[in-house]
């Protein structure tokens, strides 16, 4: 996995509210069988009218050339619906390191957190002072500190995390390899429960 | 100390308790489907690793088949490739699979409480958010991703952290024409969306109890379009009822040493919840949704709220957004209004007693000319007990074609999907922007209410075809 420890980066607003894993990534594209290339078909049906790549819609923001950065910040309860990992998989592979909103889905937050982009949730005042930004505008998210900082205003807030996913998240480490070396302890369980 | 009937089960399961971080957790069952597992194959065989516990998972091919012509080969080579993959990893991995043309195949959360593979008190994971449904017979179930399903492949074990825990009681009668359905649109239209999220919810109360096991799994399975973790009801005699005798039950001395266990699954008197919430059954209403979340759903009676009702700007434009995608206007009601499309089927609605339901107001009846229909039973066996009733037949002189097995259009990722623009009553679980097709316009109903629009054409409330 990959690791995450600050970042200052423009950010991309999306103001809407329950945005579900079906429009991060519509069903059509769940058919491949590698973790490759999602991130053409981001948002797909929000980014082209008719599914047309010719055909971009411009009122949505990922259209938007002012816009740019490794930063989506999003209004209340994103990643809701389907458990589908593809979601974090076409965020990341977008070129998105951190996901920001004042409300996570808890199966998208530990997709992403599983795939190095790191969810950071925001009170919903801070939320509308980061959308009222620019879009040269930049925020830094500092991990280690647990801290995001709206730049030019200088405003800043701690966001939560655990400290056992922080360190996976710092040193790219993922839960799998722990569990390997847990072998010993789960075949202990298995005999006491049986 | 007093505990609730989830952290009775979650204890259990802890293996152990990271400081400051998730418990890894023991899970009991793992459902996988063609979807959400290849890249959990291929991920634990780049770290060299073996399946840790292949004889606790059970696979089946559902998301992404045809519900017609099951038997010629897939045309989508997409599809194809992705179901023949499943086949290839099941083999070489010694996974158990009720694959295509298999007579145990069907959608997961149908087939697993079928076969008698749920049972109370277990642990049960699937790459699928619907999963919540196996808590219908009190277990932990719930979705996870595909990293996930890669940590149970090769651990057998998950990273979770505890999820506070909420108790919805519903108590007293429905009224004539409310199912379970209208239930939990009911509790989601009520808390939102996003209302239950970072919960655990367990559904109790006179209502509840009074449910087949059927209708608790269609609540059980809604828990996560209001954000919850999952969801669970207290096992009873009604459960034991329904798993005795299937196929993975339990049998003879071991049937009676694990019902006693069961007989241990429920919530102390004294036990508390981080959230309680009470619902009069009697308040409750055949329900719809009109909006793009299932959280936007009202009686079928009811009228839309007025824009003017919301006071936060960005809500404001959001419900202006979802009901310029449905093509409603603020305040109108839906009563009476036409559609094109209805959808019966889905892991929440697509079990034998759905079908009874359908059938009972369709019998002797034709559908209504203009309405187009993709009906779809939740597995083979279900497909198998439909004619074994008769129920086909009822269908067919209704002008209704039975297709074969799979999630259909509730995900529109095999060719089943709604036309764009046009209006679908489906039994399903998401009303999303483009769930079923790109530009079609879901309303979310009961069995019942759907059966009532292939007869008229338009939403109508079902009381006026019961009376």
């Amino acid at each position: 996995m990959q690791s995450l420890q600050k970042i200052t980066s423009k950010l991309i607003p999306l103001r809407i509210e329950n945005v579900d894993t079906d429009q991060i990534i519509p069903a059509r594209f769940l058919k491949a069988t590698t973790k490759d290339g999602f991130g053409k078909n981001l948002f797909r049906d929000w980014r082209y009218e008719n599914d047309d790549e010719t055909k971009p819609k411009l009122d949505f923001v990922l259209n938007q050339k002012q816009y740019s950065g490794e930063i989506l910040v999003a209004a209340k309860n994103f990643g809701c619906g389907s458990s589908r990992e593809h979601a974090a998989w076409s965020i990341q592979d977008y070129g998105f390191k951190v996901v920001v909103s004042s409300f996570f889905a808890d199966i998208f937050k530990n997709n992403a957190l599983n795939n190095g982009v790191l969810p950071v949730t925001v009170s919903d005042a801070f939320l509308q002072q980061i959308f009222a930004q620019g879009a040269n505008d930049t925020l830094t998210v500092d991990l280690e500190a647990q801290t995001i900082t709206i730049d030019t205003t200088g405003a800043q807030e701690k966001f939560d995390i655990n400290s056992y996913k922080k360190t996976c998240m710092l040193n790219g480490y993922d839960d799998i390899d722990y569990l390997l070396n847990m072998k010993p302890e789960i075949e202990a369980y298995e005999k006491a429960s049986k | 100390m007093a505990k609730t009937l989830f952290e009775k089960i979650w204890d259990k399961h802890v293996v152990k308790q990271i400081e400051d971080g998730p418990s890894v957790v023991y899970i009991d069952k793992h459902f996988i489907h063609e979807v959400t597992s290849p890249q959990a194959f291929s991920g634990i065989e780049k770290r060299g690793a073996q399946i840790f516990r292949p004889q606790q998972i059970v696979a089946t091919a559902d998301h992404n088949v045809p519900t017609m012509h099951q038997e010629l080969p897939i045309k989508d080579a997409l599809s194809k490739f992705q179901v023949d993959t499943l086949i290839d990893n099941c083999k070489k991995h010694g996974v158990e699979l009720y694959g295509l043309g298999h007579k145990y195949q069907g959608i997961v959360h149908v087939i697993g409480p079928e076969l008698g593979i749920t049972q109370p008190g277990m642990t049960i994971v699937c790459g699928d958010s619907h999963t919540s449904t196996h808590g219908a017979f009190g277990s932990i179930a719930f979705g996870i991703g595909t990293s996930e399903v890669e940590m149970v492949f090769a651990a057998q074990c998950i990273m979770q952290s505890k999820p506070k825990v909420m108790r919805i009681n519903i108590d007293g009668t429905l009224k004539n024409g409310v199912v379970s359905k209208d239930i939990i649109l009911y509790i989601i239209a009520q808390i939102s969306a996003s209302g239950a999220t970072g919960y655990f919810v367990e559904y109790a109360g006179s209502a509840i109890r009074a449910l087949s096991m059927e209708a608790r799994m269609t609540i059980c399975n809604m828990s996560i379009e209001m954000g919850a973790r999952g969801g669970m009801i207290a096992p009873d005699q009604t459960t034991f009822d329904y798993i005795k005798g299937r196929l993975f039950a339990p049998q003879g001395a071991d049937w009676d040493k694990k019902l006693a266990e069961w007989k241990e699954l429920f919530t102390d008197a004294d036990a508390k919840f981080d959230i309680e919430i009470n619902i009069k059954a009697e308040d409750i209403d055949p329900m719809i949704t009109y909006g793009t979340n299932p959280g936007m759903g009202l009686s079928v009676r009811g009228t839309l709220p007025t824009a003017e009702s919301f006071t936060d700007a960005t809500e404001k434009q959001n419900y202006e957004k979802a009901l310029a995608y449905m093509g409603l206007t603020p305040g109108q009601s839906l009563l009476g209004m036409p559609v094109q499309n209805v959808f019966i089927g889905s892991c929440t609605n697509s079990r034998i007693e759905d079908f009874r339901l359908v059938a009972s107001i369709i019998k002797g009846k034709q559908k209504d000319p203009n309405i187009k229909t993709l009906i779809v039973p939740g597995s083979q066996e279900v497909a198998k007990q439909i004619k074994a009733e008769g129920l086909d037949k009822i269908f067919a002189d209704a002008g209704v074609e039975i297709r074969q097995a799979g999630c259909s259009a509730c995900l529109g990722m095999n060719e089943d999907k709604i036309p764009a623009g046009e209006y679908c009553i489906s039994t399903s679980n998401r009303n999303f922007e483009g769930r079923q097709g790109a530009g079609a316009r879901t309303l979310l109903a009961s069995p019942l209410t759907a059966a009532a629009a292939l007869l008229t054409g338009k939403i109508t409330d079902i009381r006026d075809i019961l009376n």
